[in-house]
């Protein structure tokens, strides 16, 4: 059962610590003050996540201590969808990928706050309140960019179908899927991915876009289980370049 | 009403009931060198306004441990203000002091007093609407007078500001732009 949990924990931790770095990236080059803000205000909450994710790891489950975990790990032991790696690329990308990510975020989060382990249901129910944020400002934007130019609308259109199989690569299944949805500590990927979709879609649609079609052999699959795209290992390098110097160092 | 729980112990046999009283003294103590942590993000404001303490237990051999909780689970301030609270109770004679973050209780803008709020709008920052178990919406974000001059003609230009508890929005009447603290479940 450990193993099962641990699997849960470290991918929500990486998938939170990596998009986490990819926002911080917005940092002082944000498109106006507000935007700019909020990414680095989102990067904060979500290394606040992980490290939780982390702690609880540690903590509870006997793993090494947080800025080990995150910082000492090689490519292959991250858990990250390959959604969360991508550049940051132009901002329609950026907040298409936050919009898909923020949704499946918050949901499975309400989802674990009926978790059977508990250190997760409590840290469920506090950090869904603050994805809320995320969500709404996310809704916001894709409304407002959906409906608002010729150009606007077609950036976004195109951003979501260029991130489509990439976002649905987040509910790729574990080999523990059924010992946690038996255990009744997480319902599972397959129930998260027909929520997602189930309240994803109306926005969409309500922003004046379409929702992309879906190949199945064109989900990009791969992150749950070590295999990341060439964009993971760089950001790596330079997100841990410091603290890798000497790890043991007294800041 | 924070010491309502050290009262309990006092209504105990003789023998006990000294024992009872010292804690009881010593935890009076505690809450009023809490006073004396601010947040340091919000100057005017003590950890104890803010209701991110949620226990305090007085040990043997004149320790004590002081449960805080986080406002946002990514709060940079946090560390501050362990470090802030251990020095303060150092001072005011305990010996031992351990500040644990609490998981299992959670913080809520709600645990805010009414006057924290007012200290709050005083100090420029509207204070959160109350949520209770209200699901949050802008409407609920809405909910909100300028601190400037009170009027309640004014939007939400970002749910994100200068901190993580903080969302920016202007004020139609006075023409200014304003913080809110925002509310949270």
């Amino acid at each position: 059962m450990s193993n099962a949990v641990k699997d849960l924990l470290f991918k929500m931790a990486d998938d939170a610590l990596i998009i986490g770095h990819r926002n911080s990236e917005w940092t002082g080059i944000g498109p106006m003050l507000e935007e700019d803000l909020a990414f680095s205000s989102m990067a904060q909450d979500k290394i606040g996540h992980a490290l939780a994710l982390y702690t609880i790891l540690h903590e509870v489950l006997g793993e090494a201590e947080p800025d080990k975990l995150g910082f000492m790990r090689s490519e292959n032991d991250f858990k990250c969808c390959q959604l969360v790696e991508q550049p940051i690329g132009e901002y329609d990308f950026s907040i298409v990928r936050q919009f898909l990510f923020d949704h499946a975020e918050l949901l499975r989060y309400e989802m674990l706050t009926q978790s059977s382990f508990q250190p997760l249901a409590q840290l469920a129910k506090k950090v869904k309140g603050e994805i809320k944020y995320h969500v709404m400002h996310a809704d916001t934007f894709v409304k407002q960019l959906g409906k608002g130019t010729e150009e606007s609308h077609a950036r976004m259109q195109s951003a979501l179908n260029n991130t489509w199989h990439l976002a649905l690569g987040i509910f790729e299944k574990s080999e523990w899927e059924e010992e946690l949805i038996s255990a009744g500590v997480f319902a599972g990927e397959e129930e998260l991915k027909r929520r997602w979709l189930e309240k994803i879609t109306p926005i969409i649609e309500a922003s004046g876009l379409q929702l992309p079609a879906t190949d199945e052999s064109k989900i990009v699959y791969g992150g749950r289980k070590g295999y990341h795209s060439e964009f993971l290992k760089p950001l790596l390098d330079e997100m841990c370049e410091v603290v890798r110097t000497d790890i043991d160092a007294e800041w | 009403m924070k010491c309502a729980k050290w009262f309990a112990p006092i209504l105990m046999l003789n023998g006990k009931h000294m024992i009872s009283e010292v804690k009881n003294q010593k935890s009076e103590i505690v809450w009023a060198s809490l006073e004396n942590v601010k947040d340091p993000e919000i100057p005017v404001i003590s950890v104890v306004d803010m209701g991110m303490i949620s226990g305090v237990e007085i040990g043997d051999n004149n320790s004590v441990t002081v449960k805080l909780l986080p406002t946002f689970v990514g709060c940079p301030a946090l560390d501050m203000m362990k470090q802030d609270i251990r020095g303060q109770l150092l001072k005011a004679g305990f010996a031992e002091v351990s500040v644990n973050i609490d998981y299992e209780t959670r913080w809520s803008s709600d645990r805010m007093t009414p006057e924290t709020k007012i200290k709050l709008e005083k100090f420029g920052l509207a204070p959160p609407p109350e949520l209770k178990d209200e699901e949050l919406s802008e409407e609920i974000l809405n909910r909100v007078r300028c601190p400037h001059c009170g009027s309640t003609d004014t939007t939400l230009r970002s749910s994100f500001g200068s901190t993580l508890c903080r969302a920016i929005r202007f004020c139609f009447n006075c023409k200014q732009g304003f913080e809110q603290f925002k509310p949270v479940q």
